[in-house]
């Protein structure tokens, strides 16, 4: 399962990054806009022709989830090395709506349990009057990671996420354990960068810093209408002139709600943030927010 | 600093640990569940004090308040026994299964100055909120009618027993979706005082309902329809709609946005013309100090923990309002209930072969006299 492909280190991430809630039916914005997308996307040939529009712009990551539907697109580019040298994916997991509609109908250990490869280990560390050792507990997050990871095997992921909904309740929980079992699976198993999505970065990285876990990547909503970013925009603010983070903004538009220029151009002010995930539907789209951010984030 | 116990650790509750904990004014002194597996591994991880008895926990844990999201059966003892304990109550919804026991603790709360509220998040949705101002304000005028629908992808096939597959234990889509939509629906235009042609029907579910249908009658005249089906895969996730007609105007929301046809603009708000206005959640939403699933989730928490602070009964969501719910929801039960009462289908037919003629139109027409007066005296009896 092991990625075949070096990651040299250290790793640089590209400035910008594409992201793929364009093509599940998620926006921010708009339910019928959302519901529009999801028909146009339905095709999985759509969804790669804007892939492609996006590599052949010079957009090489995609920052996606662990829908079924990636597996397609992983088969694709896994068919097509010469079509795609320098493609990379940055997984986030787990795909969250599916764990959200199973715990409706299964309770928490229930939803667990229907994903984990072998729910038989579930029934049996639950079966058992024993309390749970840290080494269960591992277990069963390193299974959940490598269940989702599969679709990847042979690709490129120098970086791996964990969901803003897992790693925002996991936070709120206290939780703290979850994150370091997270960063050694990752970096040990896939030889990758642990990166987290959050809503709320600066209670995050206090908790990440306290782990020891020392300049983490984390990707949150950074925009100039401070729209879901929990902690205040002043509060990022400071963080990104003066703590040690890899920042990825994502939402730098607000869902529209930010004209495309103005939203780059406040975004590329801001100190330190290292790439920019965008979503966009049409190679138009994809050119005209390279542009923006070529113009207002000239290369050092 | 109000220190607050959880009880119940499902989807719901899991949700409300982890947003009450990061609550900058709450000590979280016990967590509670009958599932000795994840509350070891909760207790084990996080330090939280663990409990697998209710009353253990309240006689323990030093509580100024619950928070209580253990199934819905449950909510009525539970939330008895913490009232009579002295604490403050937030409780998942739907409140209630039965809605006298709601009025009595409603009643019971407020007569021991205890702080109440009920987890109807959507009307801390910004989009909802701004519709109940705009309704409020008289932007479309004197309301005739509301649809309120919500669709989702909870039941794909048929599946095992839990407590949410079981009507008698406060499980199917009446409880778990059509709560909320409803829940709006007496937010924006009041009580309901009839339900007729409620229709609760399974599509996969063996015990329960997977699609609500029915028509309410609010005061001033006002209808509403509901559509409710949790069976649906075209949905990402629960999606609810409100569409409201007023003789001023209509306004339809989701979550995600506010669209309002405003008919007259010097009945229009601050920011409204007259014609179509469209408002996005970006503006409609405020800020929250931690967001985990939707800044709703959090706005609900931090209302309660500011009112059990400021000692303030009135409030979004208190029992009294959630009971008004849990009443409109018993109207449905009861009526879908109800002996189905049917117009003769051969007596209004010309091509039936009996009875024919202007015989059989009087007959048929006497027989819809009996149904109409039937329908009428049943009721009266609700």
């Amino acid at each position: 399962m092991t990625s075949t492909l070096e990651t040299p280190k250290p790793f640089t991430m590209d400035r910008l990054l594409f992201g793929d809630n364009q093509f599940f039916g998620v926006n921010h914005m708009s339910e019928e806009k959302a519901r529009a997308q999801a028909m146009r996307f339905q095709d999985i040939s759509a969804v790669q022709a804007v892939l492609d529009a996006a590599y052949d712009e010079g957009v090489h990551t995609f920052m996606c989830t662990t829908h079924d539907r990636i597996a397609l697109v992983c088969d694709h580019v896994r068919a097509n090395p010469d079509r795609y040298p320098e493609m990379t994916f940055f997984p986030g997991m787990p795909y969250a709506h599916k764990y959200a509609n199973a715990m409706t109908e299964d309770g928490p250990l229930g939803a667990i349990k229907r994903f984990l490869p072998d729910g038989g280990f579930l029934d049996a560390a639950m079966r058992g009057t024993r309390s749970l050792a840290r080494k269960d507990i591992e277990g069963i997050v390193t299974l959940l990671i490598d269940s989702e990871m599969k679709m990847f095997a042979g690709l490129r992921t120098p970086v791996i996420f964990l969901q803003n909904v897992v790693v925002d309740l996991l936070l709120g929980l206290g939780f703290d354990d979850a994150f370091r079992i997270f960063d050694e699976h990752v970096r040990g198993r896939y030889g990758a960068e642990p990166g987290y999505i959050t809503m709320n970065t600066p209670k995050l990285l206090d908790v990440l810093e306290r782990l020891g876990l020392e300049n983490p990547v984390i990707c949150s909503n950074i925009n100039k209408v401070g729209f879901r970013m929990s902690g205040g925009i002043e509060g990022y603010q400071q963080l990104l002139a003066t703590r040690q983070f890899r920042a990825i903004a994502m939402s730098v538009f607000a869902s529209g709600a930010i004209p495309p220029a103005e939203a780059i151009e406040w975004v590329c002010e801001q100190p330190n943030i290292e790439s920019i995930v965008f979503g966009a539907s049409s190679r138009a789209n994809i050119a005209s927010t390279k542009r923006l951010v070529d113009q207002y984030w000239p290369t050092a | 600093m109000i220190r607050v116990g959880l009880v119940g650790l499902g989807k719901m509750g899991l949700s409300h640990v982890s947003i009450v904990n990061a609550h900058p004014d709450v000590q979280v002194t016990g967590i509670c569940d009958a599932t000795g597996y994840l509350l070891s591994v909760l207790g084990k991880y996080t330090g939280l004090p663990t409990y697998d008895d209710f009353d253990k926990m309240i006689a323990k844990a030093d509580l100024d308040a619950v928070v209580i999201a253990t199934p819905s059966a449950m909510h009525g003892p539970m939330v008895r026994k913490a009232l009579e304990a002295g604490l403050h109550v937030f409780c998942e919804k739907p409140f209630c299964l039965d809605p006298e026991e709601s009025e009595e603790l409603a009643a019971l709360a407020r007569s021991r100055g205890l702080v109440t509220q009920v987890g109807y998040h959507y009307r801390y949705v910004g989009a909802f909120a701004e519709v109940k101002r705009l309704v409020d304000a008289g932007a479309i005028g004197k309301v005739t009618h509301l649809l309120a629908e919500a669709y989702g992808p909870v039941v794909l096939k048929p599946q095992g027993s839990t407590w949410r597959t079981k009507k008698t234990l406060g499980g199917g889509s009446l409880y778990d979706y059509a709560a909320h939509p409803l829940n709006l629906v007496n937010w924006y235009a009041g009580e309901t005082r009839r339900a007729g042609g409620s229709v609760l029907k399974p599509v996969f579910s063996r015990e329960t309902d997977d699609e609500v249908f029915s028509t309410l009658f609010l005061d001033d005249d006002v209808t509403a329809q509901l559509s409710i089906n949790w069976s649906d895969e075209s949905q990402r996730k629960m999606s609810t709609k409100i569409t409201i007609w007023g003789t001023q105007g209509r306004i339809s929301a989701d979550r995600q946005e506010v669209q309002a046809y405003l008919r007259d603009g010097d009945l229009a708000p601050a920011g409204y013309t007259a014609g179509w206005n469209v408002k996005y959640t970006t503006e409609l939403t405020d800020e929250v100090w931690f967001y985990v699933r939707g800044e709703e989730y959090s706005a609900q928490v931090d209302a309660f923990v500011s009112r059990v602070e400021a000692g303030k009964l009135e409030g979004r969501n208190n029992f009294d309002a959630a009971a008004v719910t849990d009443r409109s929801i018993a109207l449905i039960v009861a009526d879908a209930a109800g002996t189905p009462t049917q117009v003769n289908a051969a007596a209004l037919s010309p091509s039936g072969a009996e009875p024919e003629g202007l015989a059989g139109v009087a007959a048929g027409a006497r027989t819809i006299g009996r149904s109409v007066r039937s329908l009428f005296r049943k009721a009266g009896r609700r």
